[in-house]
């Protein structure tokens, strides 16, 4: 019995030691090494055959020099904030644009739900980099958006939209618009109808039974939502890149110049160990609400 | 005793509450009313009865106005509720789901329908606490509903559709959640409530015993119809319909023709077999085919041929249904009718005087059972 126990316990551990915790020890190690140009950039390197001493020399040459160089460049605290900035805003759109579609298809007839549900998953059948490129496309100045609203006359000059903040904002709402919409659908297909018949014949109209049952029962599934899109958009490396202009300021950016451009590895690793420690306050937020909810239907 | 029985529908002075009109509904082809016109007066406890199906809850969604009429009127208090919506009646209902606001607490749930008035708070408060007492809920007022028992959830249910003093309260299946033995309990609490708060119910059910328990008037619904609107005991002692007979109790139906003979009818149900005897205030023509319905505790049981009885069969024992403080017995006549006899069980069960394959005469008055058109 507790050794069955103690295997259950003990696979999930392994596997989060295995995919998560070594990976992050390796980055919080080179975050605190030096630059160097040499194959790998960085060092100290660990030297086993020296044995303890080996260790010690390697750990003493260790420090938080990345760490203070993040702090007085003002690039870097600039680009976390404009990043929680776009996917605070981001987020919000999300919920805009799915809450709506999440709401039309819990309340479609049951016959076409399946059909519904397959064209929110269908673009995942493409690989995510192609559908950003096409967005490209759609919003460039010669692209499909310009090209019809000057046809239809609304424009006369074509649109700016790539490369700016709009641009990104669209992209990141069509990415993530099925994390949003999923758990929303769940718990609005969960809901009984009497409830809301019951706040009818309280007294309350369609607005107001919508207002003060569906929105609060609904309540788990937008949290839920807007986490899976935040979480992710925060550290969103492809849309920025294709679809924002030299002003868009994002983290994920930031981390892929530092790496592939300067090849300051130190710096790039110190960049991402800070942007997991921001990521996880609203990591450890989301977990909660999914064991409150479990609590509560349990 | 010497207090005026309560039966306005006798009253031709009384004005009924509520008055369906020629009332139709139709889902595409499916007629779930059909062509309905009743009354239902202040104050009355009145049950719709029925199998599922039969449109006794399409009747109380109309009422409440999450349904409408395809043709026909409801009247409220002599206006037409048709234009109403539900939200704009001074009618509460009851869910059979209980629909509780799951994120909402006891007291929240009860005073949701006093804050969409726009109540002042202090008036809220002493509704709620008058309805939490007559529930008898005041120390569960903080609790969620998933945290409280079936029982607490029917009371919750019950005080959120009264606390805004509805004229008429409307209760689908209220009980059907609840087990056996609460249910009991809660159908005398349910009339208790009723007669306290003088409101006028109309309750849904597909539970004979629970209609006949808690209602002033059971209305017998099949099929969009209501075959027989009476009060209980009328509705079991004299039912109109082979229908309404069959569907209230345990009954032995005994098909055959009618004949006049002195004050009542002879019937002569099969091939050498004595007629039976009936009094009844319906008139049948010679020879006409008929249906005499007879419950179970009307038929007398006995091992020697009783003298001076009106009707006496005789038959074996067929089978012994023991439900501890009644026995029925199935008797077969030698022409396959099969006629049950109930009797009371007041000596311990080894000294039942008969058993299985006994050869028993039956026997009972000619008031007995209710003579029904064929």
């Amino acid at each position: 019995m507790m050794l069955r126990r103690a295997t259950l316990i003990l696979v999930p551990y392994l596997w989060l030691l295995a995919l998560f915790l070594v990976p992050f020890l390796i980055v919080l190690k080179i975050s605190l090494s030096d630059t160097e140009l040499s194959i790998p950039p960085y060092t100290p390197t660990l030297d086993f055959s020296a044995g303890w001493q080996g260790f010690k020399d390697f750990l003493s040459e260790l420090d938080f020099e990345n760490f203070q160089f993040l702090a007085e460049d003002d690039l870097y605290w600039k680009a976390y904030l404009s990043s929680l900035k776009i996917a605070v805003i981001a987020t919000f759109l999300t919920l805009l644009v799915g809450y709506p579609i999440a709401y039309g298809m819990a309340n479609a007839p049951n016959h076409w739900r399946p059909t519904l549900m397959l064209l929110i998953i269908l673009p995942f059948w493409t690989s995510f980099l192609i559908r950003v490129y096409s967005w490209m496309g759609i919003l460039s100045n010669e692209g499909y958006l310009n090209q019809l609203l000057m046809s239809m006359g609304l424009i006369s000059e074509p649109l700016i939209i790539l490369n700016t903040n709009i641009a990104v904002y669209i992209g990141i709402v069509y990415t993530y618009l099925p994390f949003m919409i999923l758990p929303i659908y769940s718990a609005l297909e969960r809901l009984d109808a009497s409830l809301l018949e019951a706040a009818e014949d309280l007294g309350c109209s369609r607005f107001t039974a919508f207002w003060l049952v569906t929105i609060p029962l609904s309540k788990n599934g937008i949290i839920a939502g807007c986490f899976l899109v935040f979480i992710p958009t925060l550290g969103e490396f492809v849309i920025p890149s294709l679809l924002g202009g030299s002003k868009t300021l994002m983290i994920g950016k930031v981390l892929w110049e530092e790496f592939f451009n300067n090849r300051d590895w130190p710096v790039a690793s110190a960049v991402a160990v800070i942007l997991l420690l921001i990521l996880i306050v609203p990591i450890v937020l989301f977990q909660r609400n999914e064991q409150k909810q479990r609590e509560a239907e349990g | 005793m010497g207090e005026k029985a309560f039966e306005p529908w006798n009253d031709p002075n009384e004005k009924p509450l509520i008055q369906f009109q020629n009332v139709t509904k139709r889902f595409g082809d499916f007629t779930a009313i059909d062509d309905q016109s009743f009354d239902i007066y202040a104050q009355e406890f009145f049950a719709l009865l029925g199998p599922s199906g039969c449109g006794k809850t399409t009747l109380m969604r109309m009422l409440a106005g999450f349904e409408t009429p395809t043709e026909g009127t409801i009247l409220l208090g002599g206006q037409d509720i048709a234009p109403i919506p539900p939200n704009k009646r001074a009618v509460n209902m009851m869910f059979q789901s209980y629909a509780l606001f799951p994120h909402l607490n006891i007291w929240e749930n009860i005073a949701f329908g006093l804050k969409r008035d726009g109540m002042a708070k202090a008036d809220i408060d002493t509704r709620v606490d008058e309805m939490l007492k007559l529930t008898r809920l005041e120390q569960f007022a903080k609790r969620k509903p998933h945290q409280c028992s079936g029982g607490q959830r029917q009371r919750v249910a019950l005080a959120r559709s009264l606390a805004k003093a509805p004229k008429l309260l409307l209760l689908d299946e209220p009980l059907g959640a609840l087990d056996a033995k609460l249910r009991q309990d809660t159908q005398f609490e349910l009339m208790d409530i009723q007669e306290k708060t003088g409101t006028t119910f109309v309750i849904v059910t597909h539970d004979q015993e629970e209609a006949m328990t808690v209602a002033s008037r059971v209305a017998v619904m099949d099929h969009g119809r209501i075959i027989q609107a009476d009060t209980p005991a009328e509705i079991y002692e004299a039912p109109r319909s082979v229908y309404v007979a069959d569907f209230i109790g345990d009954v032995t139906i005994i098909s055959g023709t009618a004949t006049p003979q002195g004050d009542g009818y002879d019937i002569a149900f099969a091939e050498g077999q004595p007629t039976l005897h009936a009094k009844t205030d319906h008139s049948f023509s010679n020879g006409q085919a008929c249906h005499l319905a007879i419950r179970p505790e009307k038929v007398a049981i006995s091992a020697d041929k009783p003298e001076g009885v009106a009707n006496a069969v005789q038959g074996k024992i067929l089978d012994i249904a023991y439900l501890g403080n009644l026995s029925t017995y199935h008797v077969e006549l030698p022409n396959g009718q099969i006629i049950k006899s109930q009797t009371a069980n007041t000596r311990r069960l080894s000294q039942r005087p008969f058993t299985w394959e006994d050869d028993v005469w039956l026997s009972w008055t000619n008031t007995a059972g209710v003579l029904l058109e064929g």
